[in-house]
């Protein structure tokens, strides 16, 4: 620590040997053979976990501890648990393999019952004291799987087993569907749970200058400077605590151990007001106008999140310039059985004795194709482990000091061989190694060296995924054996080992560089005053691009690829026999690069592997596309609060407490919730209410809330020919005080809405749509008038929650309103059809409301609508239920509503379904002949004229008994039951559908069950019998079709 | 996810707008008898620069014209219909 910065000695003479002293297994602890593995504490391994804190945890039922710092990985090790999963296919024993988000093997289910949580990475789980995890995809046990059996067949099962068995020559047999079950059993990740997620999730938006994503030396570098500049600086890392590699490497930087600079640094950017840090937080998408989601994992490192703190988190933020400092993966190479349990990436065998101090083997082989699994070799001699050999692809091996290094601590090292197979049964005993010529063919006899863990190096891959998806095209490079990201599409730069800047000096300088740049770009000032942090400039060796290892003839065993989906270097060779080249193909044939890691360790391998059976450059297979998310997220984090009653609003009418105080059971229309109907004490059916509710309406008094009706209050002097360009009916000659029913098309012909309008004044007009189309009504009218027909003097503004809406309909209806309305009701003064301002209880000090009266009727009774300010709705309602109190006044909902329509023959959301025409509901003779309107022409072609489309019939059981089922079949009546099946070559003609049911109810009235249909040419058929078939909800009755009015066709009762 | 800069109300995010489609193609004038079938039916899917309509349903309401890069979804221009500058140059 004294060092000066001229003098400082290499970095490995800083490297105290110490004894291999192992702390004592628990006596308590026997899951697995245990291999005692904690390192004693010392400054140099085990830096990040704190030893004085004890934290208890369970995996597949067994206690064991561990320390606060350590993932649930390292402490497994630390435990000697080396089986931790099965694999996706084969089921073979597989263990820990990383230490860092590109896990593949070491997904566990975490937690119990509703917060279970499959397919997480061991490597990233923060250890929490009360843990508890179980290992996924083994039956009965971890270490009895019987589905290892596969294993056995695996020569048997190779890439596209499954397609080309069932697509085959055993296709249409049902083959598949008889195995289907038992081969999506076997082969599986964890399972999920049916329980409702008792936790909260909350979202973030944020803006800022600059966001960095990756708290590595890059990373820090980066936010250090951009902060200098005086932006607002967000600084993202998915792990623990910021630092990145410099936690676990033994590195120096301005005179200070790597850490501790990383701990100055971080103090310093705590201590600015405008930089955040956020920690525990992937940034997993990069969206348009760099838009960067991130999830931050609030409370998952505790056993649950405390009252009133979510979970997670989601992040959307929007960066004026984004530095990417996402580090690098490194790649394993393929050697048969390289996915024994023991064969580990070099890098992360490293992180566990430097971080965690967790020796995970005592004897050690390194093999790799560059030089950074030297240090691995280094660290774990230092650490007190036995370097078996450093087995370099390499002929040269790695740069001079380096090897200098390896030499003084006496490692073996065998330049310019491979790997061919990892040795041993259940445990590694070691590894055999061929020398390779100039070639790379194999050369010479098997050597082996014996050990009890392979760490193993493929070199480091940039992390591109972020990179990637803003649509930079990844670059194959050469000299570094790995890809660069392309130029940014976006405004963002990469820096430090994700663009391929591999050692510290490299990852600082460019680090520094880009956070400046980035600020600058976003409109910061230049800084020039600030120091670039120093590191120690290591030369290194270049990699070899070397990663497919020999496979003499008669060696056993798969080189493994894909360890997460069970691909080798045999399924990507018979891709590339059968024709499947390109990689997005390799990939959806062999399934590389799949699963929940995508390829993290596997793509480099898996595309040099087809490269080199294509005979080209690995540059010119390419790579595939890496979309969001980097690592899985949870659904319940992007669905944030917006669960349970906050997924969508809930829309209330005025009167919604009557209804809630009147027993009202409810029903959703649109985002309404409206009274279906009334339920009497007792227990009253929904059948019995409704039959009720419409009788005491048609023989007396009934009142309904149709609030929901999309209300536009339209003003101007050209509203008039704005109507009738909108609807298919002529409106000119509409006169102030009067109502109209009005249908609507779309552009294409197709009927849209319908509704009444009426008009208030000589300019003023109120528009009524469905409850289901107001808000399409509403854009509609606006598109037209500020884009096609800006020059029509019209406005138009939604008033459906100014005005509060009640029908009061049947025969009593006119005495029962006159007694709080002050106009004349009568026929003459008052008929069908017109409208006008009223008040209720006039003349009542206090008491008045203002309204607005339209006799119109939905019912087909006698009936007036009512409108006032929303906030007499209640007080109206209350009125109007009292005046009609001597005529038994009747609340009726939704049912009756809907049943009293169908009486009538009224068409509504079920007919309007986006197919019928205004000719197909019976209302072709609306479409005015002397104006032009909307869909006017394309309502004009020769389909649409057609005699046999569907068109708007009534429906009746032959029975008079048998229920109509909405969305059955029409068809006819002699038809077959079953017409075979088309797929197995006995099909008859299919049984020709003749139409279908639209809308059912039940005509106390008629005593019988009515409906509403589509048929076929039906307006021709009247009389004719068909059969209604329901086969999925089992009914069936012959069917007459009959008018659609059923009730009153000539309409006395409303004109009385 | 992209921000559309309003005319009326700034820069918003794109999940205040709905997307209503071409801003270039016209409806044939009323009483027309040709024009229908290419109004409703007949879009470009250009590989470049589009000028479109954007909805701002859950802003002031009012139709806001775009010119956006089908590709990149880079937002060259916005503004009141028909009133962007003419030109597809990236700004």
């Amino acid at each position: 620590m004294s060092d000066s910065p001229g003098d400082k000695p290499p970095i490995p003479s800083r490297i105290t040997p110490r004894p291999p002293e192992v702390r004592s297994p628990l006596p308590s602890i026997a899951p697995q053979k245990s291999r005692p593995k904690r390192l004693e504490p010392g400054p140099e391994f085990g830096g990040r976990i704190d030893r004085t804190r004890r934290l208890s945890f369970t995996f597949d039922g067994v206690a064991m501890t561990g320390f606060q710092g350590d993932t649930l990985a390292s402490a497994l090790l630390a435990n000697g648990v080396d089986l931790v999963a099965r694999s996706f296919k084969y089921h073979r024993r597989r263990g820990i393999f990383s230490a860092g988000p590109e896990e593949p093997n070491a997904l566990v289910r975490l937690r119990t019952g509703a917060r279970a949580e499959p397919n997480t990475r061991a490597t990233m789980i923060p250890l929490y004291d009360g843990l508890v995890a179980e290992s996924q995809n083994r039956w009965p046990s971890l270490r009895f799987d019987i589905q290892s059996l596969n294993n056995f067949f695996s020569a048997f099962l190779p890439a596209g087993f499954y397609y080309k068995t069932f697509m085959g020559p055993a296709a249409n047999t049902k083959l598949w569907m008889r195995f289907e079950k038992m081969i999506r059993k076997a082969a599986g990740m964890g399972t999920g749970t049916h329980e409702a997620d008792p936790d909260g999730y909350d979202q973030m938006n944020a803006h800022c200058e600059v966001l960095v994503i990756g708290g590595g030396p890059a990373g820090i570098a980066a936010a250090r400077a951009a902060a200098a500049s005086g932006g607002r600086v967000i600084l993202v890392d998915e792990r623990e605590e910021i630092g990145g590699r410099l936690l676990a490497e033994r590195e120096w930087i301005d005179d200070l151990e790597g850490a501790a600079w990383v701990g100055r640094e971080r103090a310093a950017l705590e201590a600015n007001p405008k930089v955040r840090i956020l920690t525990r937080t992937t940034a997993f998408g990069y969206y348009d106008q760099n838009l960067i989601a991130c999830v931050e994992r609030v409370g998952d490192h505790l056993i649950e999140p405390p009252v009133h703190q979510p979970r997670q988190r989601l992040w959307q933020i929007r960066a004026k310039q984004v530095v990417l400092a996402c580090g690098a993966i490194e790649q394993p190479l393929a050697f048969a059985d390289n996915d024994k349990p023991g064969v580990m990436l070099a890098g992360a065998v490293r992180t566990y004795a430097t971080q965690y101090g967790v020796l995970v083997g005592k004897r050690v082989v390194v093999v790799t194709n560059n030089d950074d699994a030297y240090r691995t070799a280094i660290d774990l001699h230092d650490a007190g482990a036995t370097i078996e050999s450093v087995v370099d692809l390499r002929a040269s091996g790695a740069a001079g000091p380096t090897l200098v290094a390896a030499k003084t601590r006496g490692i073996d090292l065998l330049r310019g061989f491979a790997p061919v197979k990892v040795q041993g049964g259940r445990q590694v005993t070691g590894v055999a190694v061929l020398k390779l010529d100039a070639d790379g063919k194999a050369t010479g006899a098997q050597r082996a060296a014996s050990c009890d863990v392979v760490a193993m190096s493929g070199g480091w891959q940039p992390t591109l995924h972020l990179s990637s998806q803003t649509g930079a095209k990844a670059m194959w490079s050469a000299d570094k054996a790995c890809f660069l990201p392309g130029p940014p599409v976006q405004q963002e730069r990469s820096a430090g080992a994700c663009a391929g800047q591999f050692t510290l000096s490299e990852c600082l300088e460019a680090g520094h560089a880009a956070g400046l740049e980035a600020a600058l770009a976003a409109g910061g000032v230049s800084v020039d005053d600030l120091a670039v942090p120093q590191a120690d400039v290591v030369r290194e060796r270049p990699p070899r691009a070397y990663w497919e290892c020999p496979k003499p003839i008669n060696t056993p065993g798969k080189r493994f690829v894909d360890f997460q989906d069970d691909v080798a270097v045999s399924d990507i060779r018979l891709a590339h026999r059968e024709g499947y080249i390109s990689v997005e193909h390799l990939k959806r044939y062999t399934t590389l690069g799949m699963g929940t890691d995508q390829g993290k360790t596997s793509n480099i391998v898996g595309f040099a592997v087809m490269a080199a059976a294509r005979g080209v450059e690995i540059g010119q297979t390419g790579t595939t596309t890496f979309r969001p998310p980097y690592t899985p997220v949870s659904l319940g984090v992007l669905a944030g609060p917006e669960v349970g009653e906050n997924f969508a609003p809930l829309r209330r009418t005025p009167m919604d407490h009557w209804h809630d105080a009147h027993g009202a059971e409810w029903i959703d229309a649109g985002l309404w919730r409206r009274p279906r109907y009334y339920p009497k004490e007792g227990g009253e059916s929904l059948f019995d209410a409704y039959i009720r509710e419409t009788k005491a309406t048609r023989e007396s008094l009934g009142i309904v809330d149709v609030t929901t009706l999309g209300k536009i209050d339209i003003q101007g002097p050209d509203v008039g020919e704005f109507l009738n360009r909108l609807y298919i009916n002529g409106w000119k000659m509409l006169a102030v005080g009067k109502a109209r029913y009005g249908l609507m098309l779309r552009e294409d012909g197709i009927v849209m809405d319908d509704g009444t309008t009426s008009r208030l004044g000589e300019n003023h007009y109120l528009m009524t749509t469905t409850t289901a189309n107001a808000v399409q009504v509403m854009s509609w009218i606006e598109y037209y008038l500020q884009v096609v027909w800006p020059d029509l003097r019209v406005k138009a503004t939604s008033v459906t929650e100014q005005w509060a809406a009640m029908a009061i309909a049947g025969p009593n209806a006119r005495r029962a309103l006159e007694k709080v309305i002050d106009i004349d009701l009568s026929n003459d003064a008052f008929p069908f059809m017109a409208c006008g301002p009223v008040t209720l209880d006039k003349g009542k000090a206090g008491q008045e409301i203002p309204g607005r009266l339209f006799r119109i009727s939905f019912s087909g009774e006698l009936a007036y609508e009512l409108n006032v300010p929303a906030d007499y709705g209640h007080a109206a309602w209350a009125r109007l239920m009292a005046a009609g109190a001597e005529y038994d006044i009747t609340p009726y909902g939704m049912e009756a509503l809907g049943n009293m329509r169908i009486e009538k023959g009224h068409v509504a959301g079920p007919e309007l379904d986006g197919r019928t025409s205004a000719d197909d509901l019976g209302l072709g003779k609306m479409m005015s002949t002397k104006k032009d309107f909307i869909g006017a022409k394309l309502a004009q072609r020769d389909d649409f004229l057609r005699d046999d489309r569907k068109q708007f019939v009534g429906l009746v059981p032959v029975d008079g008994v048998t229920k109509l089922m909405q969305g059955a079949q029409l068809v006819a009546k002699d038809a077959p039951d079953f017409a075979g099946t088309l797929a197995a070559g006995k099909a008859e003609q299919p049984i020709e559908m003749l139409g279908h049911i639209t809308s059912t109810g039940y005509s106390p009235e008629l005593d019988h069950p009515i409906a509403l249909g589509l048929v076929t040419g039906g307006r021709a058929k009247l009389g004719t019998v068909v059969s209604m078939r329901d086969p999925v909800r089992g009914n069936r009755c012959e069917v007459k079709i009959v008018e659609p009015v059923f009730i009153d066709p000539k309409g006395e009762r409303l004109h009385g | 996810m992209l921000r559309i800069n309003c005319p009326w109300c700034g820069a918003r995010d794109m999940v205040e707008f709905t997307y209503v489609g071409d801003a270039t193609v016209r409806r044939p004038d009323m009483g027309a008898d040709s024009g229908h079938y290419e109004f409703v039916y007949l879009r470009d899917n250009p590989k470049g620069v589009q000028e479109e309509l954007w909805h701002h349903v859950a802003g002031c309401r009012q139709h806001v014209a775009v010119r956006r890069h089908m590709v990149t979804h880079e937002i060259l221009a916005s503004g009141k219909p028909d009133s962007l500058p003419s030109g597809d140059a990236p700004s």
